[in-house]
């Protein structure tokens, strides 16, 4: 919202400087975005006439223009070619400083003096057309050497460019921020000149209202408006509305624009000679009615939408024939609009209800000025005021405008301010500071609330322009942040709470961060890939399956919620390897999403209007994701990564397992399952990269193998799951171990590490085993291969004798011949 | 005279005897063109066509054409079967039991790694956090719109919905779930679980990654991360917020960066505010960043709407709280004097590499 410092200034005494203002209207949450000067350093700018255009010699863009500034002729180089003899431009003379502080100086062009320049609106801040010199005939009547801003009745002025918030219906207008201030800097607010009616007639003698739907329109006021003659504003009115950034039309409708910036009531004037029975009724659209809106667009009414518990309500205005002239507090319709011809006005100045218009306007995708401040809730008291308003402003322009008596004034439902209690000790607990109870009385009464005081006790009760102080306890909360508001919240104390209770991360959380630590530490690059991608990129891990859409998304690629990082971090790899930094791991935590239809546990949930409904919701589940993409990376790589992150992670034994199904992105011959040992679950696959993934991914075709992890977090964060180590330490054995080797002819059905693990239990000195190597080849029976095993002993009582050894070694050796493995 | 499709069936029989025979896709490739092509028996009959007569010319056409049909489609499952069988033994031969892998002999190429600056960042807005006491929590990323809107005092329809662009899951009744536009529903959960377990009262935080369905420009994502803080306890007041506020800015961007609030509108919080830091780029100076004014606006924050509290059972004549928000990528970027968001999620390996 635009408000230039003038407006304020007819409704409060400002004395401070534009800086200060501004300072004072954030701090009242009137949120200043910007700041305009408009008419600053036109101070010098006067208004010349031209008499003379020559060619400059050698010269085509420029001319030299002879102008009369009321002190003779004046040469001047012009680029500017609209201009004609006899035209009035704006000149800066030599020594003038412009908007922006550039200064005019004598300059030499082309061999010819210029003494000054002729300027555009742009060049002024006067407007945004730039396409050639200002031409004053079109707007004054212009007199040569009259200085600019008195020729244009401009007062230099500041505008700023204000957000109000969206509780603050009653600060979307002059004097409304106004009011704010007014309190704030304990001024008196001065009310704006108002008509009164003064026709002979009353206007039920010439008009009729009614509401048929109290609950949509809470109040419907007509005034009737006759001896109306169309045309100009007055120029004091144009300028208001164009300094809001409006477009001034015509004195009816720029007086209506101007009432509503000014009091934040939405008017709408009728032809009355164009509405049947010069009649206006407000009810309820009925399925089948449609109406052409004023721009130009055919709209259904009555429709159900889309949004949540939108049933297609729509208020509508209609006339005596019942034929529907407009969209209630929205738009008008074209056949009522006012024209040059136009001479009975009826105007309508309404309640309607906010929420009913959000929902119409949302559904018909139509925002008006009008409609944005009944959807925030319009004071339903305001209507008549604003009429007579519009009169008084009106009037000037037709002095014989008649404004019959009784204007109508139909009430339908509105909402009844509340009552509140209020104690000291009740803004205390809000605020933490005791404030002066008078202070208290002095900033609410300045809004306008009616407030009683007995016993340090306030009753309270809200004016009917602030819909959004509620009743009750959530309203002694809204009133105590106006007293907060206005108070200044840099006034108020601040204080660091304590509490008992410790703070502290969760154990997911201390082992998210610890995963991070290790993945990074060895090496790999974290990324941050997209959640929502393409039907496409989907299918080509998981073709057909039922997948997380949305509804609205900003690009079809952009429309799945993920299945799966591996596509993204392949992309992301391939993405590195076009710009020649491909030598890297890349690795993600993150959730990944299963559409509830087919989620092993869908998540359910309440929603729906007032929580009322069950929902089924996507299971979110978080994985790490590695892409290993150095040269040399492959499936072992991958395995090598994750046995150390095993480690790290103090996971008490995970087999590395070779599935017959493998993983979805994964290399169907060179992957495997982790799979913990105790509880059986599957912590996630290692292995590497499908070709074809890469193929369909990677853009430039690359023959490079690519290492993949992509571990179940969840998985690992469930004790259940993923079994850790005992938290007791072992203190080694002082006496020294003594180490063998054992190789084994091993059947290829038996695992290396269930092997060692068998191994590992067939004596009670064994302290460690390790596979240190694999050997496979034509000297070996089919379908095996050697495992070579280096197994250290020891015992925590005494050195193991070689018999000792010797034991256990043969109680080794029956326990691997047990699985059907021969020693080599 | 004998018509030249007399031997037809038997010629078709060899012919697809010949294909099952192929024991390979070069085998295949080599006998393609004396099967269907300008060398094969197919082609000559139809070459032969030219002793008959007008009239039998179609019905013989029409029988060649059913023949080569036949060994076509004979042709081209056994180089389906072919090429099936050859991609199943190059990963036979490609195999490796991973079982087996040696770790100790893998030869594990050198890279440096560098942790994600949204995780750097978030994990010390954590620690400031932790430090004065608050635990950490987390929910979920797609939400109804009860948790999202609803339970905040954000009833459907109403306009201030209009302030989160929302994208909304096609699941349900339409609108009625949506990925989160923030991470407050998780104060709802927390608060939820809070009366259900008797465990009031809370101080957490609530980092998390969040949608709103906007254009990415320089200073925006679609998806980007937000840090909530919620605390409900007994006797708290908006300047216990106002201190908490002013002690994180310290800690976090360092103790001559100063924090104010001033009015602001959150249907969830009443009396709300946003809250503002000094410019980390100009020091309070004024400079182009900060639109002269000597701060930055970094987030919105309030004492709890009673109506927030009532929402999920909590007594508002014992319980009060507060809570504030804001962008953890927003704070990465200050501190970074990063110029373009969308540098954060391009994953140029050349743009990670720089955060430690």
């Amino acid at each position: 919202m635009k408000i230039s410092l003038s407006w304020l200034r007819e409704f409060v005494d400002i004395t401070e400087s534009t800086e200060e203002l501004r300072v004072i209207l954030d701090d009242l949450g009137l949120v200043v975005e910007g700041v305009e000067r408009v008419g600053e350093g036109l101070e010098d700018v006067v208004v010349a006439r031209i008499d003379e255009i020559r060619a400059i010699e050698g010269a085509d863009r420029v001319r030299l223009v002879v102008v009369d500034a009321g002190h003779g002729p004046l040469e001047i180089v012009c680029g500017a070619m609209n201009i004609d003899l006899g035209d009035h431009v704006p000149l800066a003379p030599v020594g003038a400083v412009l908007p922006g502080g550039f200064e005019i100086a004598l300059r030499q062009m082309r061999g010819v003096t210029s003494n000054g320049m002729l300027c555009s609106a742009r060049e002024l801040g006067l407007g945004d057309d730039h396409h050639g010199l200002m031409l004053l005939d079109e707007v004054i009547d212009p007199v040569v050497g009259v200085n600019l801003l008195e020729a244009l009745s401009i007062t230099p002025d500041v505008v700023f460019e204000i957000t109000v918030e969206g509780n603050r219906p009653d600060a979307w207008s002059v004097e409304g921020v106004a009011r704010d201030l007014a309190t704030r800097l304990g001024r008196p607010l001065t009310a704006p000149a108002l008509a009164e009616p003064n026709g002979d007639e009353l206007s039920a003698s010439f008009a009729s209202a009614g509401v048929d739907d109290p609950d949509l329109c809470g109040r419907l006021t007509v005034s009737v408006l006759r001896n109306v003659r169309v045309g100009p504003s007055p120029s004091w009115v144009r300028a208001r509305v164009q300094g809001a950034g409006m477009r001034p039309i015509s004195n009816v409708v720029d007086a209506s624009n101007l009432v509503m910036l000014e009091l934040g009531q939405p008017t709408h004037p009728y032809d009355a000679a164009h509405v049947a029975q010069r009649t206006l009724r407000a009810r309820r659209a009925r399925p089948g009615e449609t109406i052409v809106t004023l721009d130009g667009v055919e709209r259904k009414l009555a429709v159900a939408g889309r949004g949540l518990g939108d049933t297609g309500e729509d208020c509508v205005i209609v006339d005596g024939d019942d034929q529907v002239l407009g969209l209630a507090g929205i738009m008008g319709g074209a056949s009522s609009e006012i024209s040059d011809a136009t001479t009975d006005v009826l105007l309508e100045a309404a309640y309607f209800d906010p929420m009913s218009i959000a929902r119409s306007s949302k559904r018909h995708g139509l925002r008006s000025e009008a409609s944005n401040r009944f959807e925030r809730g319009v004071d339903p008291q305001l209507g008549l005021r604003a009429a007579a308003r519009f009169v008084q402003i009106l009037h000037e322009s037709c002095p014989e405008l008649e404004w019959l008596g009784s204007p109508l004034d139909v009430h339908g439902t509105t909402p009844t301010p509340p009552t509140i209690r209020l104690s000291a000790g009740d803004i205390e607990r809000v605020l933490g500071v005791t404030i002066d109870g008078d202070e208290v009385a002095s900033i609410l009464r300045g809004l306008r609330f009616d407030v009683s005081l007995s016993d340090g006790d306030l009753t309270v009760t809200a004016p009917t322009a602030r819909p959004d102080v509620r009743s009750g306890v959530a309203g002694r909360a809204d009133v105590i942040e106006e007293i907060a508001r206005l108070y200044g919240y840099r006034r108020l104390p601040r204080h660091v709470p304590t509490w008992p209770e410790p703070g502290g991360l969760s154990n997911r959380q201390k082992l998210r961060r610890h995963v991070r630590d290790v993945v990074v530490d060895l090496g790999a690059v974290e990324c941050w890939t997209p959640t929502l991608g393409s039907d496409g990129d989907f299918d080509l891990l998981e073709p057909g399956v039922a997948r997380v859409r949305i509804t609205n998304p900003l690009a079809a690629d952009e429309s799945v919620l993920r299945a799966t990082m591996i596509t993204g971090l392949v992309r992301a790899w391939g993405k590195n390897l076009e710009r020649g930094t491909g030598d890297v791991v890349l690795a993600e935590l993150g959730n990944v999403f299963v559409h509830p239809g087919i989620a092993s546990w869908p998540r359910t949930t309440k929603g729906g209007v007032g929580g009322s409904v069950t929902l089924s919701l996507p299971l979110e589940s978080e994985r790490l994701t590695v892409v290993l993409g150095r040269p040399g990376d492959d499936a072992a790589s991958a395995v090598a990564l994750w046995s150390t992150l095993a480690e790290r992670l103090g996971l008490a034994d995970v087999v590395v397992r070779t599935s017959e199904t493998p993983a979805r992105g994964f290399h169907p011959t060179r992957c495997a399952q982790l799979v913990d040992r105790a509880s059986g679950a599957v912590l996630g696959s290692v292995g590497e990269v499908d070709a074809v993934l890469i193929e369909d991914v990677v853009a430039s075709a690359s023959t490079r193998r690519l290492g993949l992890l992509d571990v179940d977090f969840d998985a690992l964060c469930d004790a259940g799951r993923a079994t850790r180590r005992s938290e007791f330490a072992k203190v080694p054995s002082r006496f020294p171990s003594a180490a063998i080797d054992l190789a084994f002819v091993t059947p290829r059905s038996v695992h290396a590490q269930d092997l060692a693990h068998e191994l590992r239990g067939a004596s009670e000195f064994v302290e460690r085993v390790a596979l240190f190597d694999v050997y496979q080849g034509s000297a070996l029976p089919d379908g095996t291969r050697s495992l070579a095993y280096n197994v250290r002993f020891s015992a925590d009582d005494r050195t193991l004798s070689e018999s000792d050894v010797a034991s256990a070694r043969s109680q080794l050796i029956a326990r691997a011949e047990s699985l059907g493995a021969t020693l080599r | 005279m004998t018509s030249p499709l007399a031997n037809l069936a038997d010629q078709t029989a060899d012919l697809l005897a010949t294909i099952t025979g192929l024991a390979s896709i070069e085998q295949l490739r080599e006998a393609e063109p004396s099967i269907t092509g300008k060398r094969s028996i197919l082609s000559a009959l139809q070459k032969s066509f030219g002793v008959l007569a007008p009239e039998d010319r179609r019905e013989a056409g029409a029988q060649l054409q059913e023949a080569r049909r036949v060994v076509e489609a004979a042709l081209d499952a056994r180089r389906r079967e072919l090429s099936h069988l050859a991609r199943a033994q190059s990963l036979r031969e490609d195999g490796l039991d991973l079982g087996d892998v040696v770790v100790g002999d893998v030869r594990w190429p050198a890279s440096v790694g560098h942790p994600s600056l949204v995780a750097i960042t978030q994990r010390e807005l954590e620690d400031v956090f932790v430090a004065m006491g608050f635990t950490v929590s987390e929910g979920p990323e797609v939400e109804s719109d009860w948790y999202n809107f609803e339970a905040l005092n954000i009833p459907p329809a109403h306009p201030a919905r209009g302030l989160w662009d929302t994208f909304y899951v096609d699941l349900g009744e339409p609108e009625t779930v949506v990925l989160r536009t923030h991470t407050s529903p998780t104060q709802i959960h927390l608060m939820e679980e809070g009366v259900a377990n008797d465990s009031l009262p809370i101080h957490s935080v609530m980092p998390g990654r969040c949608y709103r369905r906007d254009t990415p420009d320089s200073r925006h994502l679609a998806t980007f991360h937000q840090i909530e803080g919620l605390v409900v306890d007994r006797g708290i007041t908006f300047a216990d917020l106002a201190g908490v506020i002013e002690t994180f800015t310290r800690a976090y961007f360092g103790p001559d960066i100063e924090s104010r609030l001033r009015p602001g509108y959150f249907p969830f919080t009443e009396p709300s505010a946003e809250f503002e830091v000094t410019c980390t780029i100009c020091r309070g100076e004024g400079c182009r960043t900060c639109s002269h004014t000597g701060w930055i606006e970094l987030g919105g924050c309030g004492v709890l709407d009673p109506a927030v509290l009532a929402a999920v059972g909590i007594d508002g004549e014992e319980w009060s709280g507060f809570a504030f928000g804001f962008g953890i990528d927003r704070c990465a970027q200050m501190r970074h004097e990063i110029a373009d968001m969308r540098a954060l999620i391009e994953n140029d390996t050349r743009f990670l590499e720089q955060f430690s």
